[in-house]
């Protein structure tokens, strides 16, 4: 067959599986007061669409901040607005200024569907194709595989297509971003990725290795002659793009003030609910939040965060190539999960997405991840009434992947990159057991899919004992936490003991 | 899908993928049929055997034969366990979570007997020696055209039907007597003749096939039959399949006296020729000449207006459509077509078996036979056509061009059959997915010759295109939305008939024309 015709086919799955799941629950469907976040997606288009500029982001009697106010950048308010527009055209009940409150209909459910749908078909999916053709290695069938398997990443197509949230959009233009550097056009890639910065304040989680890795090639190019043109060019680029998404609040210092304020909720504490990073997990053994002031926390998680950031960035700015800017985009952007400060569950799309970008590369630890991933936002599908999508995209993707990749093939101690343990028992051969790695890890990954499925099963039919009522959910995380905190020093110690300078990068 | 697959492990691979998208469709819309199986499942659940066939609290009752009242019976013991308010007769419309769960669940496990049979169907086919690419393989691609089949996919598991497990059992019955198991093959037709009594209109290819090729076991050297040869045992052993598989089915219901009203729920001759929605057969051009020369007529003024039939298509939902200037059709006179229009395709598998393949082609035949010239036939009964068609065309390049033809036209015209909104986007993707790969995997499987379509037939299939724009973008937008709303489907079935009357003439062609080139083949 011709590879076009297999592209074809993989987008058109992808975007079947997509639609599929959106005939699906919402969160928030039909619980007032507060519904979910779609009403907040569709809120954010009643108070755009409706009220000055100026007024989005302050708490006015038309725009109450404490249900569902904009607390994302100017570009998520500026979609609202086109959104709401086409919305206007449809149905004005559907945007009307507080008359719309949790209005829901199966024509709107479409509608907001479709935008999504929109967006991806926009921005998600061609950058998905351009990496998947341009900057992935094999031939073209593994290629074909590749962009099925990251097309049917079910965490990311359960959070937008069922839960509701237009994701699909910041980490496309993050890839967009990640393309532009792959093929060499720095200044395209740092305008999109300066572009899904404004639009989720959450890319910057990505951001470090951005900045290390076009730093870091500035420098190889010479700080004095052409990289330093180069840097300016980019930096302009992003000063620039910054300035245009953030122009109707640059009048007033205020303005751009509260913005930042509603953006960075210092006030929100450490965690939210259950999420699967080190500070909501140490919480089981030691209360944080009680022991410590709210400004020692944020204090606290920083250091932590910019400790575990430290050696995966320097190691980039030192070798600027694009494997280990993959892997670095990997490693900050977990690093930022676990450690950092008021981190969502959904926040774990954030290192999904450059994991699925080494799916060709480390096809096990890939999908074993993107598994648990998924897994980890367990009680959140189950409140959305996500059950089905859930299993069944888990299902394809866990079966799907490991077959197309043959994930289970190749996971040799080579192709798993862990030749610095074969070198560090060849310094220390007393010390240190011969272990057969490869094994190790597939049966561990055998183990781990067995736990999940089994949680996943006893969190949908048994009752919690009465004294513990949230025991499924702390399992869920605690269990999340654990792999997440594995992958972070596997990616790192790949990373680190990646081979100077030749690397096959493209 | 690609190149690791070699190793094999690809069936799974496609069986359980298919499987797990079905699983997604759960939530999406479902038509009538969903009640309907829920009544069936009620009423065979509680109420005695004697009662099944009267009981007619809801509108819909059962009117399929006993043996699939038995598996209704059988699904509703699992019922039991989800939901018990399913199963009370009064629940009219009754769809809790816990119902369309196992409603759906039940769907896509009784396909688990489509999933075997299309894997012996792929064993059968003729595969060249030397290991080709896996995607260029005939069994591959076979397997891919059953199961992830369109009709299929929207007919049972968006819907609502049981398709896939009863052509599950037609199927295997086929690829048993591809594999000259015979005895098998029957057992497996007279079970889903006793599912489903539409699979009566291929019982003619079967009996004859069975009868020529199995009772009597030597030809004459020329080809034609040797009277000497016939067999009674091999005779007595078919009977004795069939009876104890229709005793078990019907037996039960002649005992208790009831054989004449299990029929008349079988039949029922008061429908109308045509469905609400013109299945595309011969019928639909026929209604639609009549419509032309009745405006023909009247504006040439031959014609009387009143004395035109009321209202003969104005509704467009009519059961009964009135032709005004062509003589009307009965009962008998479209069973009559549907009997002329099959007998030289089981005549020459008399005179002139071609093995198996020539039995399959006859199967086909009498498929789409019926399914042009019977009364009261639904747009689903093309699939009857469409899924045997698949194991001929990943073996002829011929068969491939009409395979093309009639799965893409037969598919479209399943379109009407999802009108929801939510709907549009799965149909039109799902329909471009299935005739993307197709077209593609059959050129492929084809190529260094010349094209699988005459440039005339890719023309026609593009139209289908131009047709879908029509009716569900521009004609919304028109003033005849309010007058004339009975267009679209007009159009849709008209257009379709064109192309499966083309195939069905095509088919046809290609069996008469057979016997002069084609030599029985072996295996």
């Amino acid at each position: 067959m011709e590879t076009r015709t297999l592209v074809w086919i993989s987008v058109l799955l992808g975007v079947i599986v997509r639609w599929g799941v959106s005939l699906n629950s919402y969160s928030g469907a039909g619980k007032p007061p507060m519904f979910g976040d779609y009403e907040a997606q569709r809120h954010w288009q009643e108070v755009t669409y409706n009220l000055p500029v100026q007024e989005w982001y302050f708490n006015t009697t038309e725009n109450e901040l404490s249900y569902w106010g904009l607390d994302y950048p100017p570009l998520t308010a500026f979609h609202s607005l086109l959104c709401a527009h086409v919305a206007k055209l449809i149905n004005p009940e559907w945007v009307e200024l507080q008359g719309s409150r949790g209005y829901e209909s199966p024509a709107h459910k479409l509608f907001m569907r479709a935008t999504v749908l929109a967006a991806d078909l926009l921005v998600y999916i061609p950058a998905v194709l351009l990496y998947c053709i341009y900057l992935t290695n094999g031939s073209t069938n593994k290629k074909v595989s590749t962009l099925l398997c990251i097309l049917l990443y079910p965490g990311l197509i359960l959070i937008d297509y069922g839960h509701f949230q237009y994701n699909g959009v910041s980490l496309g233009l993050a890839l967009w971003g990640v393309v532009g550097l792959g093929l060499g056009w720095d200044t395209l890639g740092s305008l999109a990725f300066s572009l899904a910065l404004n639009y989720k304040q959450m890319e910057l989680y990505h951001a470090l290795p951005f900045f290390c890795y076009l730093l870091g090639k500035c420098a190889k190019q010479g700080l004095a002659g052409s990289g330093l043109f180069s840097l300016v060019k980019i930096a302009g680029t992003v000063l620039v793009t910054f300035a245009l998404c953030w122009l109707p609040f640059l009048s007033d210092a205020q303005q751009a003030l509260q913005v930042l304020r509603r953006i960075f909720p210092v006030a929100r504490g450490l965690f939210e609910d259950k999420v699967a990073n080190a500070w909501c997990s140490l919480n089981v053994l030691v209360k944080i939040r009680s022991i410590l002031s709210s400004d020692s926390q944020v204090y606290l998680s920083l250091a932590v965060t910019l400790l575990a950031l430290a050696p995966s960035s320097l190691r980039l700015l030192r070798t600027p190539t694009f494997w280990q800017f993959k892997l670095a985009l990997v490693n900050s952007s977990l690093a930022f999960f676990l450690f950092s400060y008021q981190v969502h569950e959904k926040s774990i799309l954030l290192p999904a997405l450059p994991v699925c970008l080494l799916l060709n590369d480390l096809p096990l630890m890939a999908i074993w991840f993107l598994q648990v991933s998924t897994f980890s936002m367990l009680p959140l599908l189950l409140k959305d009434g996500l059950l089905a999508p859930y299993v069944a995209t888990s299902l394809a993707f866990l079966f799907l992947s490991t077959h197309l990749l043959s994930a289970l093939e190749r996971c040799t101690e080579d192709q798993l990159r862990l030749h610095a343990y074969r070198r560090l028992t060849a310094w220390l051969p007393a010390r240190l057991p011969r272990l057969d790695l490869a094994r190790i890890v597939r049966w561990k990954f055998y183990v781990s899919v067995v736990l999940m499925v089994g949680l996943s099963v006893a969190s949908v039919t048994l009752l919690p004992p009465a004294g513990l009522p949230d025991l499924f959910p702390v399992l869920v995380s605690a269990f999340s936490f654990l792999h997440f905190l594995g992958t972070f020093v596997y990616f790192n110690i790949v990373q680190l003991s990646a081979p100077q300078g030749k690397q096959k990068t493209k | 899908m690609a190149a690791p697959v070699e190793s094999g492990g690809w069936f799974p691979a496609l069986a359980i993928g298919v499987s797990l998208l079905k699983c997604l469709f759960m939530n999406a819309y479902r038509s009538t049929d969903f009640e309907v199986h829920r009544n069936w499942l009620a009423v065979t659940h509680s109420l005695p055997v004697s009662r099944w066939y009267h009981e007619n609290t809801s509108e819909w009752t059962l009117d399929y034969p006993p043996l699939f009242a038995w598996f209704e019976y059988g699904l509703s013991q699992a019922a039991r366990h989800f939901d018990r308010d399913m199963l009370v007769v009064g629940n009219l419309n009754y769809a809790s979570p816990a119902t369309v769960l196992f409603q759906r669940l039940s769907v896509i496990f009784a396909d688990l007997v489509f999933i075997y049979a299309v894997k012996e169907c792929c064993s059968t086919v003729r595969e060249e020696k030397g290991a080709k690419e896996l995607l260029r393989r005939p069994s591959f691609i076979l397997a891919v055209l059953l199961l992830w089949n369109f009709g299929l996919l929207i007919v049972d598991h968006i819907h609502f039907q049981y398709n896939g497990f009863l052509f599950g059992f037609l199927l295997l019955s086929v690829a048993r007597h591809l594999q000259s198991r015979h005895l098998e093959g029957a057992l497996f037709f007279s079970i889903v003749l006793n599912l489903k009594h539409i699979n009566l209109y291929v019982a003619p290819a079967y009996g004859i096939y069975l009868l020529r090729c199995y009772c009597f076991t030597q030809d004459n050297t020329d080809g034609s039959l040797r009277w000497r040869s016939f067999s009674p045992f091999r005779l007595l052993a078919l009977g004795a399949i069939v009876i104890s598989i229709t005793a078990l089915s019907f037996g039960p219901f002649i005992a208790m006296g009831q054989l004449p009203q299990v029929l008349s729920r079988l039949f029922p001759f008061k429908r109308g020729l045509c469905h609400a929605y013109w299945a595309p057969n011969i019928w639909a051009l026929y209604n639609i000449l009549d419509k032309a020369l009745s405006l023909l007529g009247v504006r040439l003024e031959l014609l009387d207006v009143d004395s035109l039939p009321k209202a003969s298509m104005t509704g467009g939902l009519v059961q009964e459509f009135q032709h005004a200037v062509l003589p009307s059709v009965s009962p008998s006179a479209a069973l009559l077509c549907t009997l002329l229009s099959i007998l030289p395709a089981v005549l020459r598998v008399w005179l002139r078996p071609c093995g198996a393949r020539g039995f399959l082609r006859c199967v086909v035949l009498c498929a789409l036979g019926s399914f042009m010239f019977s009364w009261h036939v639904h747009e689903k009964a093309i699939l009857m056509a469409v899924l045997p068609l698949s194991i001929l065309a990943v073996e002829s390049r011929e068969d491939a061009g009409i395979f093309l033809v009639l799965a893409t036209t037969g598919h479209y015209s399943l379109f009407p059959l999802l009108f929801t909104p939510a709907e549009f986007p799965i149909k039109v993707l799902l329909m471009l997915l299935f005739t993307l790969y197709s077209f593609t995997a059959l050129r492929k499987l084809f190529s260094g010759e010349r094209s699988l379509l005459h440039p005339l037939e890719a023309l026609y299939l593009l139209g289908l295109v131009a047709v879908e724009i029509l009716c569900e973008v521009v004609f919304p937008l028109s003033p005849w939305q309010r007058t004339l709303p009975f267009i679209p489907l007009l159009l849709t079935s008209v257009y379709c008939a064109l192309g499966v009357s083309y195939s069905f003439v095509r088919l046809y062609i290609s069996l008469l024309t057979q016997e002069a080139t084609e030599k029985p083949k072996r295996l």
